[in-house]
C-alpha cells in the first residue's frame, strides 16, 4: 500500500522538524500507554512535562539535570558529524569526575579563589586522556572506535569504585565507600540562592556558542563536517582523517570531563561510587535528537532532563514505575529515527488499481 | 538560521525564564490536611524482590496500620548521586516523615534535612544524623550467623560460595559472622567469595553463582539483592540462601532459609510517633530480638540436629547470652582482634575492614 521512494535531494524540512514530529509522537504515544494504564493522559503528560516548569525548584533541577547532558551531547555532536564515533563519553566523565574530585581532596582543606578552576582543569585534563585512548589505537593501530570507547566506559566505572573504596575514603567515614565533602572553595557558586542551580549553567551556555561559531564559522568545524561528508574531499583539504580524529576526542573527552566535574563540584560535592549514571549514554539520544546542531542540542538536553524530572514527579503523584523515564527517552530516539527516513525517503501511496 | 537570530532567540528565552521566575518566586506552598504523609526512596526497583522489595512491604503495612491517616509514596530506582538530593527535597515539599533507604542517600539526606526543618527523615545504614534525621539499619549479621550455622551443616564439598556486593563494613561483616559459625560447626569449610561491585545485576549475580559451583560450591550465600543466584542453585541442583526476603518461590528445592529484613514494625513506630508528635532523632541498631532480623521457614532438608542447633543460637542471640563475634578471633593476618570471652564493640562491628583468619582471599581495597 505504501512504499519509500528516495528523494532527489534532502527534505529541509525533515531535517529541522522531525525532532519536533518525533517529540509530539512520542507524547502521543505516551499517551495511549497511560490510558492503557488507566491513568488520565491529559494529567500525566501536564505533570510530566509542565509541573516541572512551573515552579522553581523544578526549573532549578531542569538547569542542573541538563547542564551535564548539553556539554556531554555538544561534545559528541562534533565526533559524529565527523564521522568519529565516541560511544564511551559515560567513561570520560566518570574519570573528569574522579581527576577534579582527587585533586579538590588532595588540596583540602586550603581555600582560595583558584582551586575550583584548578578542579574543574583537572576534570578537563582527566576527561581527555580517557579520550585520548581510542583515539591513539584508532589511529595507530585502526581499532574501532566504537568499541574501545565504550569498554573503556567500564573500566572508568571500576576505577572509580576501586579508588572510592580505597585511597579516596573518608577517613572519619568508617571504611564506607564515599570521599568526604569537598572544602566550599572547591565547590561551584549557586546561581539562585536556596536552590542547587549553579554556574555550571552558564558554562554549558558558553559552551553551546562556542560551538556554534566553530562549526559555523571555524574552519576546523568545516573540516569536521567535510570529514563526515566525505574522507577524500578532506585530504583534498589538507586536514588528514587522523588530525581530525584526535580533534574529536580529545574534545568530547574535554567536556564529558568537565561535565563530570561540574556534577561533583556542583550538586554532588564529593566522590561516590554512582557518580556515573548514563549521561554519556543519554547524551548519544541529545545529540542526534538536537540534530548535532548545538543550538538544537540546547533544547534537546532540556527536554531529555524533563523526562527525568518529570518520570519522578510521575513516581511521586501518581505512583507510576519509575521506568516511564526510560520508556518516553526509548520513544524519543525510536520516532526521531524512524520519521529521519523521511529526510532522504518520501512515502508514495501505490495505488491499488491500475 | 543566523547568528542574529540565534542571538536574538537566546536573549529572548533569557529574558522570558526572568520574567517567568519573577511570577513563579514563592509559588511552593505546603498544604497540610491534616494527613500524615510519607515518604519511601529505593534504590532498586520495588520489584528486585531483596532490598527495595521488603523496604516498600513495610511502607504497605504502614498504610495497613493507619488506613486513612496516613498517605505513603514511593520512588524506586533512585541512584545514589546527584539525583537523590532533587527527589528528597521534592518529597520534603509536602511530606512529614521520609525514609530515604540506602545508605548512599546519607548526605542528600543531611542536606535536605537542614532545607526543611520541620520534616523529619530517617536514613537507613548511614552514621551521621542530626536533630530532624534518625538512622536505622539492622545488625545482618545476627542472621548470618544463624545462615552459617546452617551451611557448615549442609555443605558435603566443604565449599561455600559468596556472591558479595561492596566491600563495605556491613558487606565484610556478614561474610565473617557466617564463616565464623560455619567453621564451629565443620572446622574444614572453606569460603569462595566473589565481590560484584553491585547491589542488584540479575546477570552478574546469577554468572557468578555458576562460577562458584564451577568451583566446587555446593552452598550458595548472598549479599546482593536479587534471586538469580537463588534460581541458578535450583537449576544445579545445590543448596542456596535468600537474601533480604523469602525467595522460596525462586528456589523451592535449593532454599534452606532466607534471612528477612523486617522494616515494618519500624516504620509503623516511627510513623506513629509522627502521629503522636513525640518523633525524636535516634539511632537504632535492631537485631533479632527487635523483629528487625528474621529468618524464613528453616528447609525440612537440613537435620532436626542443625535446626536445634540454628534454635538454640537463635534464643542466644535474643536473651544475650550469644554475640556472633566472641574471641578468641585473629584477624586474616593472624594479629589477635579479639582475646578469648571478649566481644566486639559496636564501633569495631561498623567500621569492619577485615577477613578474619581462615578466609583466603583478599579484600578488595
Amino acid at each position: 500500500m505504501f512504499k519509500l521512494e528516495p528523494r532527489n535531494e534532502q527534505s529541509l524540512f525533515f531535517v529541522y522538524f522531525s525532532p519536533f514530529i518525533s517529540v509530539i509522537m512520542s507524547i502521543f504515544a505516551g499517551a495511549v500507554m497511560f490510558m492503557v494504564l488507566g491513568e488520565n493522559p491529559v494529567e500525566a503528560m501536564k505533570i510530566i512535562f509542565i509541573n516541572p516548569l512551573k515552579s522553581l525548584f523544578g526549573l532549578s533541577e531542569l538547569m542542573v539535570k541538563a547542564t551535564p547532558l548539553i556539554i556531554i551531547a555538544i561534545g559528541l555532536s562534533l565526533g559524529f558529524k565527523a564521522g568519529v564515533w565516541n560511544i564511551g563519553a559515560e567513561g570520560q566523565y566518570t574519570i573528569g569526575a574522579l581527576c577534579s574530585g582527587s585533586l579538590a581532596l588532595a588540596l583540602y582543606p586550603i581555600s582560595g579563589f583558584w582551586v575550583l578552576p584548578l578542579v574543574l582543569i583537572a576534570g578537563i585534563i582527566g576527561g581527555s586522556i580517557w579520550a585520548a585512548i581510542p583515539a591513539l589505537l584508532k589511529t595507530k593501530f585502526n581499532t574501532h572506535e566504537i568499541l574501545v570507547s565504550l569498554m573503556l566506559t567500564y573500566v572508568a566505572i571500576l576505577l572509580l569504585s576501586v579508588m572510592v573504596h580505597g585511597p579516596l575514603r573518608d577517613p572519619d567515614g568508617f571504611n564506607f565507600p564515599e570521599s568526604r565533602l569537598f572544602h566550599y572553595s572547591a565547590l561551584l557558586p549557586i546561581l539562585i540562592e536556596g536552590t542547587r542551580a549553579h554556574i555550571g549553567t552558564i558554562f554549558a551556555l558558553i559552551i553551546v556558542f562556542g560551538a556554534y561559531v566553530i562549526m559555523g564559522k571555524h574552519v576546523i568545524g568545516y573540516q569536521i563536517r567535510v570529514s563526515g561528508e566525505s574522507s577524500k574531499a578532506l585530504s583534498f583539504s589538507g586536514y588528514s582523517k587522523k588530525t581530525i580524529i584526535w580533534i574529536c576526542f580529545l574534545t568530547s573527552g574535554a567536556l564529558a570531563g568537565i561535565a563530570g566535574a561540574i556534577d561533583i563540584t556542583g550538586p554532588v560535592g564529593q566522590l561516590v561510587p554512582s557518580i556515573p549514571v548514563g549521561y554519556g549514554f543519554t547524551g548519544i539520544i541529545v545529540a542526534f535528537l538536537g540534530r548535532l546542531n548545538p543550538v538544537g542540542i540546547l533544547f534537546s538536553g532540556i527536554l531529555l532532563a524533563l523526562t527525568y524530572i518529570g518520570g519522578e514527579a510521575a513516581q511521586i503523584k501518581m505512583s507510576l514505575p519509575s521506568a516511564i523515564t526510560g520508556v518516553f527517552q526509548g520513544m524519543l530516539l525510536f520516532f526521531l529515527l524512524a520519521t529521519d527516513v523521511l529526510v532522504n525517503y518520501k512515502i508514495k501511496l501505490k495505488r491499488f488499481f491500475k | 538560521m543566523s547568528k542574529k537570530f540565534i542571538g536574538g532567540l537566546l536573549l529572548a528565552i533569557l529574558v522570558g525564564l526572568a520574567f517567568y521566575y519573577q511570577a513563579i518566586k514563592g509559588e511552593d506552598v505546603v498544604i497540610d490536611d491534616g494527613v500524615t504523609k510519607v515518604g519511601f526512596i529505593y534504590i532498586g526497583p520495588i520489584g528486585d524482590m531483596g532490598w527495595s522489595y521488603e523496604h516498600d512491604k513495610a511502607r504497605l503495612a504502614v498504610e495497613a496500620e493507619f488506613g486513612d491517616q496516613v498517605e505513603t509514596t514511593y520512588v524506586e530506582s533512585v541512584p545514589e548521586s546527584q539525583d537523590a538530593e532533587r527527589v528528597i527535597t521534592e518529597l520534603a515539599q509536602d511530606h512529614d516523615l521520609i525514609f530515604t533507604t540506602s545508605f548512599g542517600y546519607m548526605n542528600p539526606t543531611l542536606k535536605v534535612a537542614e532545607a526543611f526543618p520541620n520534616v523529619k527523615f530517617e536514613h537507613a545504614t548511614g552514621y551521621k544524623r542530626n536533630d530532624n534525621t534518625s538512622i536505622y539499619s539492622a545488625r545482618f549479621y545476627e542472621g548470618r550467623h544463624l545462615i552459617g550455622l546452617i551451611a557448615g551443616g549442609m555443605t558435603k564439598t566443604n565449599t561455600i560460595g559468596y556472591i558479595a556486593s561492596f566491600p563495605i563494613p556491613e558487606v565484610v561483616r556478614g561474610i565473617n559472622a557466617a564463616y565464623l559459625a560455619a567453621i564451629s560447626v565443620n572446622p574444614t569449610v572453606e569460603f569462595k567469595v566473589i565481590w560484584l561491585n553491585t547491589w542488584f545485576d540479575p546477570g552478574k549475580e546469577a554468572d557468578a553463582a555458576k562460577a562458584l559451583i564451577d568451583q566446587g560450591a555446593d552452598v550458595i550465600m548472598q549479599h546482593t539483592d536479587s534471586p538469580a543466584a537463588m534460581t541458578v542453585a535450583e537449576q544445579e541442583g545445590v543448596y542456596a540462601f535468600g537474601q533480604a526476603s523469602d525467595m522460596i518461590a525462586y528456589g523451592p528445592n535449593a532454599q534452606l532459609t532466607s534471612i528477612i529484613d523486617n522494616w515494618a514494625p519500624y516504620y509503623i513506630l516511627r510513623t506513629k510517633d509522627i502521629i503522636d508528635g513525640t518523633w525524636k532523632s535516634t539511632d537504632t541498631w535492631g537485631g533479632i530480638d527487635s523483629g528487625m532480623v528474621e529468618l524464613a521457614k528453616i528447609s525440612d532438608k537440613v537435620p532436626t540436629v542443625i535446626k536445634n542447633l540454628v534454635e538454640q543460637a537463635n534464643e542466644g542471640i535474643v536473651n544475650g547470652t550469644l554475640h556472633p563475634f566472641t574471641g578468641p578471633i585473629n584477624k586474616q593476618d593472624g594479629s589477635v582482634w579479639l582475646v578469648e570471652g571478649e566481644v566486639a564493640s559496636d564501633g569495631d562491628l561498623l567500621g569492619m575492614a577485615f577477613y578474619v583468619e581462615g578466609i583466603d582471599g583478599m579484600l578488595p581495597n
